[in-house]
């Protein structure tokens, strides 16, 4: 039994060990191995259409989860208050978000925007008051791949948050409404601190679902790039040492943020768990 | 009294600015562009591509020409699926009854890590163990010539159970630990057989995490794309492939619109049907245990 876990281990993680020890890489060529150098880390970075991908993808899942966490959060909370019709078309449009595959929602969101833009332009153009010449275009780019990103991550946040309400015991808040604080009192008092872990843990899945997001990306990014796609299309082009010291980069990066997420967890755990223990 | 409906209607206010931006969010980015989608799925394809208005069903009957797209995926799918379930089932047992307290948590997010790091990174290192220079090398010293492993249905297996053991070992993994030891022990006691054990007392309660962990892994391999897209090489594509090649390079909308469709409509089906077995089963076994 030990062994087999062992194996496993070892399954998973060769792979990303192996692509570590390749962007050491001294040789010219991805394929053949020479120990080893890091050479190829400078340059790497210098190059513009990388660094301009990463940042790219940076921004875009800031906002992503941003924009999920709040959203999400502010639906969580009101929808404990909802019953009846409005709860259940609730409840069916976040699980159909949360279901249909991603590559879908892509599709569906390109064509639905290049639909829409097709009959905004021609109408922004003619209301603009500078003249057709100098109307903006609306056109596929970032905006649409954090629109469609907030989509599935918004749904994510919902569930975790509201797991996170259920969980909660309700005396508190109603003893402080009978203690005469006000609603957002309350809210920022009790409610908040105690779904804070659930809402941290809904950012950062959304920040690492969009910033490893590739299909989604894909479809609706129109002529912009993103890191994954970036990566993509190197891996198409031919894999090069440089490729391997991309993705030794990512791995590192995303590690260093889950260490991160780790850390600052526990310490509000046992923050919140001292806290509770004092009289 | 007036004062409690004011607040009631203050409330019930606040409530819906609270809900305003989701709500926008879900009629345009979802419900409108799924719209779109079926709306387009009955039209036809503009002469230079993209979509021309009509009403036929000549999309849906064309769907024959895409088949062998659908078989890959639904074989392919259900197949990775019970290979996660089937790989990851002993790893969570192991966590959750045997592994001691102390090193529990750490092989558990050892478990997690490699899902919070880029899949497609993680992918694409199984194009160089299983290329040419890979484990066929390796094999070719040991005597066994000539084995293809990239760009076959094998490579794409391999690919499915590296990327999801990780989301079907959780699921399991925390039924497991909520199961009660000491049915364990008294099943024991009562002279039961480990298997036995095995079969009418841990896996009918680990169900539950069986099946969040089947259908969490089967509804993502339903749309996959980039597995096929690394590791089949071309030759073992999914559906997913076919609705990049129709959106993006043939740019026949109404076409993958239909192909879209119809692999939603595949994926609730499946899901439903895996459902109701999974119930039937249960209420079967629970009738047995009385």
């Amino acid at each position: 039994m030990r062994l087999y876990a062992a194996f496993i281990y070892l399954f998973l993680y060769a792979p990303i060990a192996l692509i570590v020890l390749f962007s050491f890489n001294a040789g010219r060529h991805a394929a053949s191995f020479e120990c080893c150098s890091t050479a190829w880390y400078p340059r790497t970075f210098q190059n513009t259409f990388l660094i301009e991908a990463l940042t790219n993808s940076l921004i875009v899942a800031g906002t992503v989860a941003t924009l999920a966490t709040v959203m999400g959060t502010m639906a969580a909370l009101a929808l404990q208050r909802v019953r009846g019709p409005v709860r259940v078309a609730f409840d069916v449009l976040t699980y159909i978000a949360i279901i249909i595959p991603g590559i879908v929602i892509g599709i569906a969101t390109l064509v639905a925007l290049v639909a829409a833009f097709d009959a905004l332009n021609p109408l922004i153009a003619a209301l603009w008051p500078g003249g057709p010449e100098g109307a903006p275009r609306l056109n596929l780019g970032y905006g649409s791949v954090i629109a469609a990103h907030t989509l599935f991550t918004m749904a994510l946040v919902i569930v975790i948050v509201r797991a996170r309400i259920q969980g909660m015991d309700q005396s508190l808040i109603e003893a402080s409404a009978d203690l005469y604080a006000t609603p957002w009192g309350t809210f920022r008092q009790v409610t908040f601190p105690q779904i804070l872990p659930a809402v941290l843990a809904g950012f950062l899945l959304s920040f690492t679902f969009s910033f490893d997001d590739f299909i989604i990306a894909f479809f609706v990014a129109g002529s912009k790039t993103t890191l994954p796609i970036y990566i993509f299309s190197s891996i198409r082009r031919g894999i090069t040492p440089e490729t391997n010291v991309i993705a030794t980069v990512v791995l590192g990066f995303s590690l260093t943020l889950l260490i991160a997420a780790q850390v600052l967890m526990r310490r509000r755990a046992r923050g919140a768990g001292g806290g509770g223990a004092a009289p | 009294m007036a004062d409690g409906t004011a607040i009631e209607r203050r409330q019930s206010r606040v409530t819906a600015m609270l809900l305003l931006p989701t709500t926008l969010w879900f009629l345009l980015l979802l419900v409108m562009p799924l719209a779109v989608v079926l709306v387009f799925s009955f039209g036809e394809r503009a002469p230079a591509g993209g979509y021309e208005a009509a009403f036929t069903l000549e999309q849906y009957a064309n769907l024959p020409a895409r088949l062998t797209a659908f078989t890959n995926t639904l074989t392919l799918a259900p197949l990775g699926t019970a290979l996660c379930v089937i790989i990851a089932y002993p790893l969570a047992y192991y966590l959750a009854v045997r592994a001691g307290a102390r090193v529990k948590l750490m092989l558990l997010v050892l478990v997690i890590v490699p899902f919070w790091t880029s899949f497609l990174i993680r992918t694409y290192a199984w194009i160089y163990i299983l290329g040419g220079r890979g484990i066929p090398r390796l094999l070719d010293m040991v005597g066994i010539e000539d084995l293809r492993l990239i760009n076959t249905p094998t490579a794409v297996l391999i690919g499915i159970v590296y990327g999801y053991l990780p989301l079907m070992v959780f699921p399991i993994y925390v039924s497991l630990e909520k199961l009660d030891k000491r049915l364990l022990e008294a099943s024991d006691d009562l002279g039961a057989t480990p298997l036995r054990t095995f079969l009418q007392v841990t896996l009918p309660l680990s169900m539950p995490g069986l099946v969040t962990g089947s259908l969490l892994v089967f509804i993502l391999l339903m749309g996959e794309y980039l597995i096929p897209a690394l590791l089949g090489g071309g030759k073992v594509f999914f559906v997913g492939n076919a609705l990049v090649d129709l959106f993006l390079q043939s740019r026949n909308w109404p076409f993958g619109s239909a192909v879209a469709i119809a692999l939603v409509v595949i994926m609730l089906v499946a899901i439903a049907a895996y459902l109701a077995l999974v119930g039937r089963e249960r209420t079967r076994s629970d009738a047995s245990l009385i």
